[in-house]
């Protein structure tokens, strides 16, 4: 019987088998859905892409050395990597919470919250490792030069959709109704995109803006994404790497928190 | 050990209990949801919570799988200590939620993959195990049909199916048959009647009086979080409410009146909504009012000691 090897030994904290469990209620899930998410996830990039590549691009052609239309398609895969993680992640666990009742049941089976976020995260983060490359791909249709160190975008992706993931959950765990989401969305979620080099560099912009913006994980995710495609800058992007990675533990650690508090009464 | 009887009908070594609740207390704010409850579920028994809505049974039902922490009191399950041990207990256990929490984009066959793999089914068993409950909930045709396009009975079918995945032990019930059509429900008590012969151990959750006593060994009634009387169904009814009930008819006056001659007389009643049930006449001799008389039930015994106001 299938618990008698459980019995030899006492179940930890954050066990690979119930992690497992959580990712292929998620891959299987994602089988139902996965036309529409794929839509949205790349086509909405590639447009902030073409409409600013070209829109911008007939107006300024260089930015910070770059063809502007490169500056662009290497900020935007930030840009889908953020969409892709954080909206699924605070409406995904949210329906999930409130209208299907599914963290009722996943508790229910020897999986504890821990596992539980830490499994539904690292999904997201998958996903969006993915669908942050779009924009690169596109990029390269427009003229982008291939390099070796664009291989490394996948891994810059993963590591940033982890952290964004882990703070939409947190964001669905400690607000009350969905409706509340507007204030995040407008309030947070808007101004870090913007103010994180994607579009235009912050050179141009107030100290204090600049200042503000080192503390922004996605303006960490676009310089990498940048050095990845144009050439490493050393001990820069080793910091940059370096800030996704604690910005990914510390949200994790504050979803957990979030969602034991939601779930656990 | 004067508890333990209390709370045990059936005088069983508490090594031998599949579940065991002492003195357990939960509150939110001013409001106690579960006030000192004992609860026991031998092996092999099927135990019926029984209590109006608000008694504390959903609650309960929580705590058991930890999602809900007890303030007070101590909560064993299947040997292991609860909350700190209950991802143990929880894999050895079985829920089937009030709420029906089916993924409804998929098929029937792929909840069960799902859950197969959360309640950690090796990879070499889990086919087997996957054809072994469709075969029991009976959902073998409609094993590729989306959740959404399934009736109301082959959803429960399916849910109590799948808490059955890994083989359980013992089975947590909550409400299983709450809104269900009649025939739908008689398809569900023949299916927990099979687990029942197959020696799981069953807590089930009910305000359906019929359920309880049909099905349960046994049943704990729960008024306002705590047990107010623990026994089988036949023992209840002798013991509260006695061999037969004497049925009073009449305008809504004559039944306030009626109820004030009885009590004066020392009878207990309680109303059925149309009538007053008079109880407690088996040393009535020629006391007993006149009336229709029918044998007493469990729901005798239960509007007796739950109260009678909605809460």
């Amino acid at each position: 019987m299938s618990t008698a090897e459980l019995e030899e030994r006492d179940p930890g904290r954050l066990e690979r088998t119930a992690i497992g469990g959580v990712l292929v209620r998620e891959i299987i899930n994602f089988s139902s859905y996965w036309r529409s998410t794929t839509f949205s996830s790349t086509v909405e990039p590639t447009i902030y892409l073409l409409a600013f590549g070209f829109g911008f691009g007939s107006l300024v052609s260089v930015v910070g050395g770059y063809d502007y239309i490169d500056f662009v398609a290497t900020g935007t895969v930030a840009t889908a990597v953020l969409f892709s993680s954080i909206f699924p992640a605070m409406f995904g666990t949210f329906i999930k919470y409130k209208f299907q009742h599914t963290y009722d049941a996943i508790l229910a089976a020897p999986v504890d919250t821990e596992e539980l976020v830490t499994g539904e995260a690292l999904w997201l983060a998958m996903r969006a490792s993915v669908y942050g490359c779009a924009p690169l791909l596109v990029g390269l249709v427009f003229g982008l030069d291939p390099s070796w160190g664009m291989l490394a975008v996948p891994a810059i992706n993963f590591v940033a959709g982890y952290g964004w993931a882990c703070t939409g959950v947190a964001i669905a765990g400690w607000l009350k109704g969905i409706e509340n989401f507007n204030y995040v969305t407008s309030a947070v979620i808007t101004p870090l995109f913007l103010v994180a080099g994607t579009f235009f560099p912050l050179t141009g912009l107030p100290g204090w803006v600049q200042a503000l913006a080192q503390l922004n994980p996605l303006f960490h995710c676009v310089q990498l994404v940048r050095h990845a495609a144009f050439g490493w800058e050393g001990w820069a992007d080793v910091w940059n790497f370096a800030f996704l990675i604690i910005f990914g533990l510390l949200m994790w650690r504050v979803a957990i928190a979030a969602m034991e508090r939601k779930l656990i009464d | 050990m004067n508890d333990r009887a209390a709370c045990d009908p059936f005088d069983v070594p508490s090594a031998a209990h599949a579940l065991e609740l002492s003195h357990v207390v939960k509150r939110y704010g001013e409001i106690t949801a579960v006030n000192g409850l004992d609860l026991v579920v031998p092996e092999g028994r099927c135990v019926g919570l029984l209590g109006p809505n608000g008694a504390g049974k959903s609650t309960t039902m929580r705590m058991l799988t930890a999602q809900t922490i007890a303030d007070e009191g101590q909560i064993t399950v299947l040997g292991h200590e609860l909350p700190g041990d209950s991802k143990a207990a929880r894999a050895r256990m079985g829920v089937v939620p009030q709420l029906d929490n089916l993924d409804t984009t998929l098929t029937v066959e792929q909840n069960l993959v799902v859950f197969s793999h959360l309640y950690r089914v090796p990879k070499a068993k889990r086919k087997a195990a996957i054809e072994r409950v469709l075969r029991i909930a009976n959902l073998g045709q409609r094993r590729d049909s989306k959740v959404d396009e399934l009736s109301g009975g082959m959803r429960r079918r399916l849910l109590i199916g799948r808490s059955l995945i890994h083989q359980p032990q013992l089975v947590l019930l909550d409400e299983p048959t709450v809104g269900l059509d009649p025939q739908v429900r008689q398809e569900l008590w023949a299916l927990i009647d099979l687990l029942r012969s197959e020696g799981v151990s069953i807590l089930m959750s009910t305000h359906y009086i019929e359920e309880a006593e049909r099905l349960c060994d046994s049943v704990t009634i729960v008024s306002h979080g705590s047990a107010v009387a623990v026994g089988a169904p036949t023992e209840l009814v002798a013991e509260h409410a006695g061999r037969d009930a004497v049925e009073i008819y009449g305008s809504p006056e004559r039944l306030v009146e009626v109820e004030a001659e009885m009590a004066k007389e020392g009878f207990p009643t309680r109303r059925t909504g149309t009538s007053i049930a008079v109880l407690g006449l088996d040393d009535a001799d020629g006391r007993a009012p006149a009336g229709e008389r029918r044998p007493a039930n469990l729901e005798d015994v239960f509007v007796l000691l739950t109260g009678e106001e909605i809460a």
